[in-house]
């Protein structure tokens, strides 16, 4: 029986890579571990900068005192160690489909990003790739009620930051990319999505968020543009 | 045993398309090269991957599937015969999913940087040096990063061993050398003297002109 200590996870609220992790531990129902909350912006913790020295940032997953970092590699470790609930398809065809998806999924997470701190024409052309890019994803989930099928998976997980960080990063920037009569399938697995109880009790309070990413949009703006 | 069709579309300069071939020979899968052009992109390569237009892409009976990381794990869970291209253990495989991403998107970051600056940005010139001490200081006293033999870091790595090199002649800048980097550039002394590798390494006079054409064009 793993004790509390077994597993700790470090992260940051409103980091959606953080959340990934958080959804894959409830969705095998693994609640008995310690959280710790770093202070990423201002005050990195000497405890994250020894578990992941290389990058210096959440999540970490430290599993039996041995640190994992990337959202991706602790997802899949996760998926690896607790067998329960298989957030992947058994068909390695079918695996490595999701697999690639999930990395295009990556790129529109940066091209939207890109899309709320940038201005202008930057901007302009950046938003327009977004849309293209999300045109993608209406396409793969089809109707579908999750990407997972009729529950959530690998791909749900990895582009869940579109259901509920798009919208807050489209009302700070002043932008429209998801525009749900333009993606309906993708407006009714976001809200299949938020409604889940496992992804409901990780997702941020949005007032916060809203504030969070109008101050970080304000800095990457002032750095970026002067 | 059914009639198993192996493709690969690739392209003579691609790091990436390379690795493929890398896991198929450890494999002993038998498979059929398709070589593209890519400034002249054939319509099967377009049919198969509409999303990016790049290569590699692998067809396991008709069925594609893009991205290297991607790719060389399904080759080593489809073949599960022969060598092992990830490890058994969870937390081994994590590590090595770790550094294999370092690769991809540090290193590969950080080259593409000093490729685009001619090698001129000083800043970029340090930050892969430094990428590359990280990197070293992995490998420890093991032989590859896989250990005994070549596993998926040492795969990815054929960027390093191989392109990286390339790209420090072209540009004039030592970045990796036995001086700076002792035991890495040591391992790409093993691995490149592996057969299975030297098989999927372009001829470096092949590339030079590929990435440098003026300073490098075939007379």
């Amino acid at each position: 029986m793993e004790t509390s200590e077994e597993l700790k996870l470090l992260g940051f609220w409103v980091s959606p890579t953080v959340a990934r992790v958080g959804w894959a531990l409830g969705l095998k129902g693994i609640k008995d571990y310690v959280y710790v909350e770093e202070d990423v912006m201002y005050n990195k913790s000497p405890l994250l900068l020894q578990l992941n020295p290389v990058h210096k940032k959440v999540p970490v997953l430290v599993h039996h005192g041995k640190p994992i970092a990337e959202s991706d590699v602790i997802v899949k470790y996760i998926d690896e160690t607790w067998k329960n609930y298989p957030l992947f398809s058994q068909d390695p065809y079918e695996k490595a489909k999701i697999l690639s998806f999930a990395k295009f999924g990556d790129k529109l997470y940066a091209d939207a990003f890109k899309a709320m701190w940038s201005r202008g024409e930057e901007q302009e052309k950046v938003v327009k790739s977004t849309i293209e890019e999300l045109q993608k994803i209406e396409e793969e989930i089809k109707g579908r009620k999750f990407f997972g099928g009729e529950s959530l998976g690998y791909l749900d997980i990895a582009l869940g930051w579109i259901s509920y960080l798009l919208p807050i990063w489209e009302e700070v920037a002043f932008i429209k990319i998801f525009d749900p009569i333009k993606f309906p399938g993708i407006a009714l697995w976001a809200e299949n999505f938020l409604s889940h109880p496992v992804i409901k009790e990780k997702l941020p309070p949005k007032d916060r968020a809203v504030e969070y990413f109008q101050e970080r949009r304000a800095f990457i703006t002032s750095i970026i543009y002067g | 045993m059914t009639n198993e069709e192996v493709r690969v579309i690739g392209a003579m300069e691609s790091a990436f398309s390379r690795r493929v071939e890398i896991a198929l020979k450890m494999k002993g899968v038998k498979y059929e090269y398709v070589l593209e052009n890519l400034s002249n992109k054939s319509p099967e390569l377009l049919k198969y991957n509409p999303i990016h237009k790049k290569v590699p892409v692998f067809l396991h009976n008709g069925r594609p599937i893009v991205e290297s990381l991607v790719i060389l794990e399904y080759i080593d869970e489809t073949w599960t015969s022969g060598p092992s291209i990830l490890p058994k253990d969870p937390y081994e495989r994590a590590i090595s999913r770790f550094w294999a991403n370092f690769i991809d998107t540090k290193i590969l970051g950080a080259l593409t940087k000093i490729y685009i600056s001619k090698g001129k940005e000083q800043d970029a010139n340090e930050e892969i040096v430094e990428l590359l001490s990280i990197l070293e200081n992995e490998l420890k006293d093991k032989k590859f990063f896989g250990g005994e033999s070549i596993g998926l870091v040492d795969i990815v790595a054929n960027l390093i061993a191989l392109w990286l090199d390339v790209i420090q002649q072209g540009v004039g800048k030592e970045i990796f050398t036995k001086q700076t980097h002792p035991k890495l550039f040591k391992w790409s002394e093993e691995y490149m003297n592996c057969s299975i590798i030297k098989e999927t390494l372009p001829p470096r006079a092949d590339l030079l002109p590929h990435y440098f054409p003026s300073a490098y064009a075939s007379k």
